[in-house]
C-alpha cells in the first residue's frame, strides 16, 4: 500500500489532536470530537493480527480526517488573506491616490 | 421607501415591529424564515446563533446534532440524521469551530449529509452508477498527452501504476488513449463495474459521486476508496499536469495552493463520508492463548 511519510499512528493521532486544538482554541480537550479520536485509537492499539485489516482502515480513515482538517484550516486561511477583503469603501479609494472624501458637517441632503 | 421603514424599525426596538404588519407584504411563519435563515442566502451571511455542540442519538439508532438546545434540521426541513456515530461527531465538530460567522463552505461533511438526506435531485441509485460509469470514458487518468516529453514521462510514471493496479484489483481492461476519442470502455468492464457499485449503499454512492466530480476520474476515486492510495496522493495524480506547470513556471500561492487546499478538503470530506456510511464496527474479543 503507498502511503504517504508520515502514516504511523502515533504522529497521525497527533497530527489530529494538533488540528482540533488550533481550530477550537481553549477547551479543546472537552469537545466530544478530541474524546472520541483517542478511545478509537486506544481500542484499535491491541490487535492479535500481524497485519489486521481493521487497523489499516481505520488508520486510513484517520489520516484521511487529518488532511480534511487541515486543508480546511489552511484554505480558510488563504480565503481570508486574498479572497475575502471586499471592495474598497469610498475613504480607502480615495486614499489610494493620496486623497481625502469630503466631509460635510449637515450631513448630505438626503440623509436624516 | 421600504427599507427606511425597516431602518426605522430597528432603531426603536421590536415593540414597534408587531404594529406594523399593515405596511409590510406578507411574512412568512416564524419556523420557515429560521429555517431559510439558519442556512442563510448566498449574499448573506449567518451569524453563528448557538454556543455549544452536542450529539444525542435518537430513534432508529440514529444521531441527531443539537446546536444549544435546538435540533440541527436540513435545509428541506428535514431532521438531520446520521447513521454513524463517527461521522455525526466530525459534522458537531465542523459546526463546532465556527467562528462569529457560520462558513458554510468549510463544512463539507455536514454539506454531503445534507445531499443524502434531501436528495434535491432526486437521484436513484441506478442514476448515479450509470453517471459514474459514463465518466470511465472521460477519465483523467485515460487521456495521455504526447508532448512535452517531461510531461509524458512524468504521466507514464505516475498514471501507469495506477491503471495496472485497477486493471489487477478488478480484473478489467481500461487502457489509455492519446488521441481525442479517449480509450473505447468494454461492455465486460462496465459490467463489472456495475456490479461493484450497486454493492454500496445510497450514502456511500453520493460521496463516491461527489469525490469522482472533484478528482474527475473514477480510476483514481475507487484508488482512493479501496485505501491503495490517500488523499494527498490522489489530488496530486489528479493535478499532475498542474503540478507540472508549477514546477517550470512557479507556484502562484493565491490560485494553485487555494485550489489544492480546496480539493483536498472535499476529497478528504468524500473519501471520509463513503468509508464512514459503509462501515460497521465491532469488537472481538480473543482469549490470549499460551
Amino acid at each position: 500500500m503507498k502511503m504517504a511519510a508520515v502514516c504511523s499512528p502515533l504522529r497521525v493521532c497527533r497530527g489530529i489532536l494538533k488540528e482540533i486544538r488550533s481550530a477550537k482554541g481553549s477547551g479543546y480537550r472537552l469537545s466530544p470530537v478530541y474524546q472520541y479520536v483517542l478511545q478509537q485509537f486506544r481500542r484499535n492499539q491491541v490487535t492479535g493480527a500481524q497485519l489486521c485489516r481493521a487497523q489499516m482502515e481505520s488508520l486510513h480513515a484517520a489520516v484521511s480526517y487529518r488532511c480534511l482538517l487541515s486543508s480546511t484550516r489552511l484554505h480558510l486561511r488563504l480565503h481570508l488573506q486574498y479572497h475575502a477583503r471586499g471592495e474598497h469603501t469610498p475613504q480607502q479609494a480615495a486614499a489610494l491616490v493620496g486623497l481625502r472624501m469630503p466631509n460635510q458637517p449637515g450631513g448630505k441632503g438626503w440623509e436624516t | 421607501m421600504l427599507r427606511n421603514i425597516c431602518r426605522y424599525h430597528t432603531q426603536f426596538g421590536k415593540a414597534v415591529w408587531p404594529f406594523s404588519f399593515s405596511h409590510v407584504k406578507h411574512v412568512p411563519s416564524l419556523l420557515a424564515q429560521l429555517q431559510k435563515a439558519k442556512y442563510g442566502s448566498a449574499t448573506t451571511e449567518r451569524k453563528k446563533f448557538y454556543e455549544t455542540v452536542s450529539i444525542t442519538q435518537g430513534e432508529g439508532g440514529l444521531f441527531e446534532i443539537n446546536l444549544d438546545k435546538r435540533k440541527l434540521k436540513t435545509p428541506s426541513g428535514k431532521l438531520f440524521t446520521v447513521p454513524n456515530e463517527a461521522l455525526a461527531i466530525a459534522v458537531a465538530n465542523e459546526w463546532d469551530v465556527q467562528k462569529d460567522t457560520l462558513k458554510f463552505y468549510t463544512m463539507h461533511l455536514t454539506t454531503l449529509c445534507n445531499t443524502a438526506l434531501d436528495n434535491p435531485t432526486q437521484r436513484t441509485k441506478e442514476q448515479m452508477i450509470s453517471a459514474a460509469l459514463k465518466f470511465l470514458e472521460t477519465d483523467t487518468i485515460c487521456y495521455r498527452v504526447e508532448e512535452p516529453p517531461g510531461l509524458v514521462e512524468l504521466q507514464t510514471n505516475e498514471w501507469d501504476p495506477v491503471m495496472n493496479w485497477i486493471e489487477q484489483r478488478y480484473n478489467v481492461v481500461i487502457g489509455s488513449s492519446a488521441s481525442i476519442m479517449g480509450p473505447q470502455i468494454s461492455e465486460e468492464t462496465k459490467e463489472t463495474f456495475h456490479q461493484h457499485l450497486n454493492s454500496f449503499n445510497f450514502w456511500s454512492l453520493t460521496g463516491l459521486e461527489f469525490v469522482i466530480n472533484q478528482l474527475k476520474s473514477l480510476v483514481l476515486s475507487f484508488a482512493l476508496i479501496d485505501r491503495h492510495l490517500n488523499v494527498e496522493e490522489a489530488v496530486l495524480l489528479s493535478r499532475l499536469e498542474e503540478e507540472y506547470q508549477i514546477r517550470s513556471w512557479g507556484n502562484v500561492e493565491w490560485v494553485h495552493d487555494y485550489d489544492m487546499y480546496e480539493l483536498r478538503a472535499r476529497t478528504a470530506a468524500g473519501a471520509l463520508f463513503v468509508h464512514l456510511s459503509s462501515e460497521k464496527t465491532s469488537v472481538k474479543k480473543k482469549i490470549l492463548q499460551d
